[in-house]
C-alpha cells in the first residue's frame, strides 16, 4: 500500500472531527472520498498532508510520514481555491512549482503544455482575477500537478464547473493517474466518484461508514432493484419474502430486493401475470447507498 | 534553503514591482531634490522682481557707506551696500512696487543713528546683521572721538572667552551635541517610518495570502515558519534597498544643490564630522527594530481572514511604536532623563530610544550591547511564539478578529 492511514483521530477541543479513520490506497490507485459538509474530509486531507497532526494514529506515504521533505512528491488542490489574484498565471504556476522544488525552466515548459491542453494558452500572461471561476479552477488544478507529484490530493476538484470543463478535468486527472500517480479526491457528486474511482469511502461525522472497492460496496449493500414492465397489477408481489420496497411506475413496477434470488422469483411470478416487456436488475447507485447510510442523520 | 530563497525573491520582487512602491520611492527622491534646491527655485521666480541682497542707504551724513560695506562683509552677510540719492517718499514707493526690498537711513548728529525700513516686519530678520554692522561703526567712531589708539580699540573689542563644559562623562560637549542632534533626529525619523511601513507591508502580505486562500497551498509546500521568515527577510531587504536609495538621493540632492545650504546643512546635521558609529548603530537598530516588529506583524497578520481587518489588529502594535517615538523625540532635548534611560532597555522601545542615547551621549559600550542583547532575545522568543501562532493562524478562518484568537491559533498550531 502506498498511502496508509491508520486509525487516525483528530480532535479540536471536545469536538472530534475525524474518528478512528483507517484507509489504504495502492500505488497508482484512485480513491474517492464522499461525505456531507463537515464530515471530516478536509481535516483528513490536512492530516495526510501533514498540515495538521493527528491526535492519534499515523499516516504513512510509501512507509514514511509525510513531511516537508516529501513536498516535491505531493500535490494538493484545496477546497477553498487559492491563488494570488494579482499575479500573472504563468508567474504564479512557476512560483508554486518552484516551491515544490521543480526547476524554473521545467516549470515554464510544463505550464505552457498544460495551458495548451486546457485550451487556454493565452492565459499565461493574464492576472488570475481576470479569469472566470471555471478557468481559475483549471489553473488551480495545474498548480496541484505541475510538478508531477506521485500523490495528488484533490478536495472537490469539480465543484462549480460546467459539464464541458468537468469532462476536460476528469480526463486530465485520469491521464495523470495513468502516468502512475496515486490520487485521492473528495466530492459531493457520487457520479464522479463512481466514474473515476476504484475505491471509495463514505465519511459521516468523522467516521468511515462505508469503504472499499466500489464493486464490493455495491454488492455488500444487499439491495438491488428489479424493474418490471408488465401490463398487470403487481402490487401483491410486494408481499413476497425478500422484497423490501415496492414502487408503482407508469410502465409497471420497481422492486427493491435483498438479493438476486428474489429477483428470479419476481421474474417468474410476473411472467405468469401478463406479457413481460422489460426486465432489469439494477445495481444500487452510490447515491442511494450514500443516502441510505448517511442521509438519515441529515433528514 | 532552496525554497527559502524562492519565497525571499518572490516577496522582494513582487513588492519592488508594485506601482505604489515605485511611486513612493520616486516621490520621496523627487522631494529631496526639490527641498535641497528650494532656494534656487525661489530665486528663479523672484529673480526678476527685486535685486537680491542690495541695501539702499540714504545718507544724511555721507562717507559711511564704505565702512558699512566693510562691516557687513566681515559679518559674511553678503549684503551689497548702494548709496541712493532718492528721497524717502520715492524709496517707499519703490518698496511698495517691489523693485527694492528695504533701505537704511543713516543720520549722524551727536551720535550715529539708523532707521531700517522694509515692506513688512517679516523681513526685519535681515535687519539684525545691519544693526550689528551699524553698532560696530558707532563703536569705532566713539573710540576715535575718545582718542583711543588702535591697540586700545583692539583690546576693547577682544571677545571674551566663553566655553561651555559639561562635567558628566557621558555628556558630549555642547558643540558635539548640537551637531549630533540633527543627524540623530533624521535617523530616528527614518527608523520610525521604517518600523511602521515595512512590518505593515508584511501584515498586509500575510493577510492577502490568507484571504486569497493561497496560503494553504503555500504551507503544504513549505513549512509556515520558513515561509514567515523568508517573507520577513525579503521585505526587510527591500526596506534596506529603499532606505539606501533615500540616503543616496538625500546626499546627492544636497551635494548637487550648490547653494549656501550645502555647507550649512552638512555642519548642522553633523555630516561634516561623519560619525561612522552613529550610522552603524542606525543600521543595526533599524534592522533589529524591523525584525522585532515584522515578526509581531506577521503573527498578527496570520490571525485575520480578511485584509480589511488587518489595521484593527495592528493597532496595539502601532501604539507601541508611537509611544517609542514620543519617548525618542522628547528625549532628543533631554537624552539623560531617567525615563529615557529605562525605556532604552525595553525591547519594543529600544530601537528608537537606545539609538537616541547612543547618538546623543557617549555611552559605555555595554549599554547598547545589553539593549541589543535584550532585543535579540525578544526577537528569538517572539519568533518562536510567532511561528507557533502563525502555523495555526494561517489555517484558521473565522469572523472574529481579536487577540483572543492567538490562543486558538496556538492550540491549532500545537496539535500540528
Amino acid at each position: 500500500m502506498a498511502l496508509y492511514v491508520e486509525q487516525v483521530t483528530k480532535k479540536f477541543g471536545d469536538f472530534t472531527a475525524v474518528d478512528n479513520l483507517s484507509l489504504s490506497i495502492e500505488e497508482g490507485g484512485m480513491h474517492g472520498f464522499l461525505g456531507a459538509n463537515g464530515a471530516g474530509k478536509t481535516t483528513t486531507f490536512r492530516m495526510i498532508l501533514g498540515l495538521l497532526d493527528p491526535t492519534q494514529g499515523t499516516v504513512r506515504w510509501k512507509g514514511k510520514p509525510i513531511t516537508y521533505a516529501s513536498s516535491p512528491d505531493i500535490g494538493y488542490l484545496p477546497e477553498e481555491r487559492g491563488l494570488y489574484p494579482k499575479m500573472k498565471v504563468e508567474d504564479q504556476l512557476v512560483y508554486l512549482a518552484q516551491l515544490r522544488k521543480m526547476s524554473k525552466t521545467d516549470a515554464k515548459r510544463e505550464t505552457a503544455g498544460w495551458l495548451e491542453r486546457f485550451e487556454v494558452p493565452h492565459y499565461g500572461q493574464k492576472k488570475v482575477e481576470e479569469l472566470s471561476k471555471g478557468n481559475q479552477q483549471k489553473i488551480q488544478l495545474i498548480a496541484s500537478l505541475l510538478h508531477k507529484p506521485s500523490l495528488l490530493i484533490l478536495d472537490e476538484p469539480f465543484s462549480g464547473l460546467d459539464p464541458v470543463n468537468v469532462e476536460m478535468l476528469k480526463k486530465a486527472i485520469l491521464d495523470f493517474q495513468k502516468q502512475g500517480a496515486t490520487i485521492v479526491f473528495s466530492s459531493h457528486r457520487m457520479d464522479h466518484v463512481e466514474e473515476l474511482c476504484d475505491d471509495m469511502s463514505i465519511l459521516d461525522r468523522g467516521k468511515v461508514v462505508v469503504g472499499g472497492s466500489i464493486k464490493e460496496v455495491k454488492r455488500s449493500f444487499g439491495k438491488q432493484k428489479v424493474r418490471l414492465n408488465v401490463d398487470a397489477d403487481l402490487s401483491h408481489l410486494s408481499a413476497l419474502p425478500g422484497v423490501e420496497n415496492f414502487t408503482k411506475t407508469k410502465e409497471g413496477a420497481l422492486f427493491q430486493v435483498t438479493d438476486e434470488e428474489v429477483a428470479q422469483v419476481l421474474l417468474a411470478k410476473a411472467m405468469e401475470l401478463g406479457t413481460l416487456r422489460h426486465f432489469a436488475l439494477e445495481e444500487p447507485s452510490l447515491e442511494e447507498i450514500f443516502i441510505a447510510k448517511v442521509g438519515k442523520h441529515h433528514a | 534553503m532552496h525554497s527559502f530563497w524562492i519565497i525571499f525573491k518572490q516577496a522582494f520582487m513582487t513588492k519592488a514591482r508594485t506601482k505604489s512602491f515605485i511611486i513612493t520611492t520616486l516621490v520621496v527622491v523627487a522631494a529631496f531634490f526639490l527641498l535641497a534646491n528650494i532656494s534656487n527655485i525661489i530665486a528663479v521666480f523672484d529673480g526678476d522682481e527685486t535685486e537680491e541682497n542690495v541695501l539702499h542707504v540714504l545718507e544724511e551724513a555721507p562717507g559711511l557707506v564704505p565702512d558699512l560695506q566693510a562691516q557687513l562683509e566681515a559679518l559674511d552677510s553678503g549684503i551689497q551696500v548702494v548709496p541712493t540719492y532718492l528721497t524717502e517718499e520715492e524709496l517707499q514707493e519703490s518698496i511698495a512696487e517691489g523693485t527694492i526690498d528695504d533701505y537704511l537711513v543713516l543720520t549722524q548728529n551727536e551720535q550715529l543713528s539708523a532707521r531700517y525700513v522694509s515692506e513688512s516686519a517679516n523681513e526685519m530678520g535681515s535687519g539684525s546683521e545691519i544693526e550689528i554692522a551699524v553698532q560696530a561703526i558707532h563703536t569705532a567712531l566713539t573710540a576715535e572721538s575718545l582718542g583711543l589708539d588702535d591697540n586700545q580699540v583692539g583690546q576693547l573689542f577682544m571677545p571674551v572667552e566663553f566655553e561651555r563644559q559639561a562635567i558628566s562623562e557621558s555628556s558630549k560637549s555642547q558643540e558635539e551635541l548640537s551637531q549630533a542632534r540633527g543627524l540623530v533626529y533624521v535617523l530616528i525619523m527614518l527608523i520610525y517610518v521604517a518600523v511602521i511601513y515595512y512590518p505593515n507591508m508584511i501584515a498586509m502580505e500575510v493577510a492577502t495570502e490568507k484571504s486569497s486562500r493561497v496560503m494553504e497551498i503555500l504551507i503544504s509546500s513549505v513549512s509556515p515558519v520558513k515561509h514567515m521568515f523568508a517573507k520577513i527577510a525579503g521585505i526587510g531587504s527591500l526596506g534596506i534597498l529603499q532606505m539606501m536609495i533615500f540616503g543616496l538621493a538625500g546626499y546627492f540632492a544636497i551635494k548637487t544643490a550648490g547653494t549656501d545650504l550645502t555647507e550649512g546643512f552638512f555642519s548642522v546635521m553633523g555630516f561634516s564630522e561623519v560619525k561612522i558609529s552613529t550610522f552603524l548603530f542606525a543600521i543595526l537598530f533599524f534592522l533589529l527594530g524591523y525584525f522585532l516588529y515584522a515578526v509581531l506583524a506577521a503573527l498578527l497578520g496570520s490571525l485575520v481572514s480578511r485584509t480589511e481587518d488587518v489595521q484593527q489588529l495592528m493597532l496595539p502594535m502601532m501604539v507601541l511604536i508611537i509611544i517609542a517615538s514620543l519617548i525618542a523625540f522628547s528625549g532628543i532635548s533631554i537624552p539623560e532623563a531617567r525615563y529615557v534611560t529605562i525605556s532604552s532597555f525595553i525591547p519594543f522601545f529600544a530601537p528608537l530610544v537606545m539609538f537616541l542615547r547612543v547618538g546623543m551621549l557617549d555611552l559605555p559600550l555595554w549599554e547598547p550591547l545589553l539593549s541589543i542583547a535584550i532585543m535579540l532575545v525578544t526577537i528569538g522568543i517572539l519568533g518562536w511564539f510567532g511561528a507557533r501562532v502563525y502555523r495555526g493562524g494561517v489555517l484558521m478562518y473565522g469572523s472574529s478578529q481579536s487577540l483572543k484568537d492567538i490562543r486558538k491559533a496556538i492550540r491549532l498550531g500545537n496539535s500540528k
